[in-house]
């Protein structure tokens, strides 16, 4: 079925067709932006660069230091990306392997949970 | 075997640019670029419709008549005037701003909210990359989208898109890892990470959404919270931090961060129909039109979310995520499991 939109084997495949559509995505916003480049209104101020806060001016440094909750958040969201790269593969193969595969779920789920649950405890879930 | 709409026009296009050129890599390539150009011209339209359609059903649910001025009683011609508007408005760049990466955010955006586009099957057969990898490529494509919002945050050189920005990344990856986990549900239930393959298992079977309720409500919250729409609009909540990562810019550049909003706002609604209500399969209409009836459904679902629900505290947000969704996801992964396997052994 999908023969008569791209032939398979005779050029790149499917990955092929990814490959130049993530070469054309990356040229259409320049596309989308040369049509307003020629159009706008030019008229550069001081004034207008200021960064806006609302009408008042800033205080202080604007690249201001951001909390370390959010860093937190980052370590445990790379924990758990890793298990989902292990667990897809896993589920694919789920229904041939039977019993072995449902024993081994409990076993890695219990794993993941007690990782879980070791960061709950900690107070890396909880906002400070 | 009966092949959809979409497939038979993309068998004409072919049979004619054969007959032109006759090459066949060459008309392979160009059948690519079709392709291509159908998908991106579906965003766009779908761009169009939406900023039309989601102030007129915000209007309708706010007791409003909404966009009525620009061509004729109902505004049709809004999205023409939002349009022109961007394009001639002046592209202001702020003082002090990191040049390089505060350009690039906003076309980086658009790249991975479109490529997700290869991997949808709009109707039999017709999706331009059915790749074995399929859900799992999708779901790493599309959290790419978070390094564009702290690129934009970070170069903007002003305090609410610093706070936009960094909200956003902790609200998409906390939001990513229930949703890889309730998606794991279904790919078990296929036995296969082909796209066409999870519709074609629930023409078989049947709809996952009543094999996967769990999955399903999990599935929809996240999604929510991905898109940064309401009650998870934290990144650019208007009433707090002005436009979040946003805040900086503006004219065509801006349009593009609405662009990618609205892209996103689709592809979810598709994600929803292809994994959890049957792709384009449906009785006596054909395999396109039921797609589309499903994704309309969707969308509006998900602009109902919006103005009916309030916002959410970040602290809130980020605790349910990690404390009940995830819990929640796991539950689901193995409740699943028993399931087959009990199937498994007493059919």
């Amino acid at each position: 079925m999908q023969v008569i939109i791209f032939r398979k084997g005779i050029f790149m495949g499917d990955f092929g067709g990814l490959g130049i559509f993530f070469a054309i995505a990356l040229i259409f916003p320049v596309m989308a932006l040369i049509p307003a480049f020629l159009l706008q209104p030019r008229q550069p101020t001081k004034e207008k660069g200021i960064p806006y806060e609302c009408g008042v001016d800033t205080v202080g440094k604007t690249y201001v230091q951001y909390r370390i909750g959010y860093f937190l958040y980052a370590l445990i969201f790379v924990v758990f990306d890793i298990e989902t790269v292990f667990l897809y593969p896993w589920a694919v193969r789920f229904g041939q392997l039977g019993l072995f595969a449902l024993l081994e779920m409990f076993v890695f789920v219990g794993i993941l949970a007690m990782g879980l649950w070791y960061a709950w405890k900690k107070g890396a879930l909880s906002w400070k | 075997m009966h092949n959809g709409i979409l497939l038979t026009a993309a068998g004409w296009i072919r049979d004619i640019l054969t007959f032109l050129f006759g090459n066949e890599l060459l008309v392979n390539i160009l059948m690519t670029l079709v392709g291509i150009g159908a998908i991106i011209s579906v965003i766009l339209t779908s761009a169009i419709v939406f900023t039309y359609a989601e102030r007129k059903v915000c209007a309708f649910m706010q007791v409003r008549i909404g966009p009525n001025r620009v061509g004729g009683r109902f505004g049709l011609l809004q999205p023409v005037a939002d349009m022109l508007k961007l394009m001639s408005k002046e592209d202001i760049i702020p003082n002090g701003c990191d040049r390089v990466v505060w350009s690039l955010s906003p076309m980086l955006l658009f790249v991975p909210s479109a490529l997700i586009y290869s991997f949808f099957p709009f109707d039999d057969g017709a999706i331009l990359a059915d790749v074995n990898v399929g859900l799992f490529l999708l779901l790493a494509i599309s959290s790419q989208a978070v390094l564009p919002f702290l690129m934009g945050g970070y170069a903007s050189n002003s305090k609410y898109a610093m706070i936009g920005g960094m909200r956003t990344v902790a609200q998409m990856l906390s939001y990513e890892a229930p949703m890889a986990f309730s998606l794991i549900g279904v790919v078990m239930l296929t036995g296969s990470m082909k796209m066409s393959a999870i519709v074609e298992a629930q023409a078989t079977h049947t709809w996952f959404v009543l094999l996967q309720p769990i999955a399903f409500v999990i599935y929809l919250i996240t999604a929510t919270a991905e898109t940064n729409r309401t009650p998870f609009d934290l990144v650019e909540d208007e009433s707090e931090i002005v436009a979040g990562p946003f805040t900086e810019y503006s004219g065509m550049r801006w349009a593009l961060f609405f662009l990618a909003e609205y892209a996103n706002l689709l592809s979810i609604s598709i994600l929803t129909t292809t994994l959890f209500l049957g792709g384009w399969h449906g009785p006596v209409l054909p395999g396109a039109v039921w797609f589309w009836l499903k994704v309309l459904v969707m969308i509006f679902v998900f602009m109902w979310f919006r103005w009916t629900f309030p916002r959410t505290r970040i602290d809130q947000m980020l605790s349910f995520s990690w404390k009940v969704l995830l819990p929640l996801a796991l539950v689901n992964m193995l409740l699943t499991g028993v399931g087959i396997y009990l199937y498994q052994s007493l059919c």
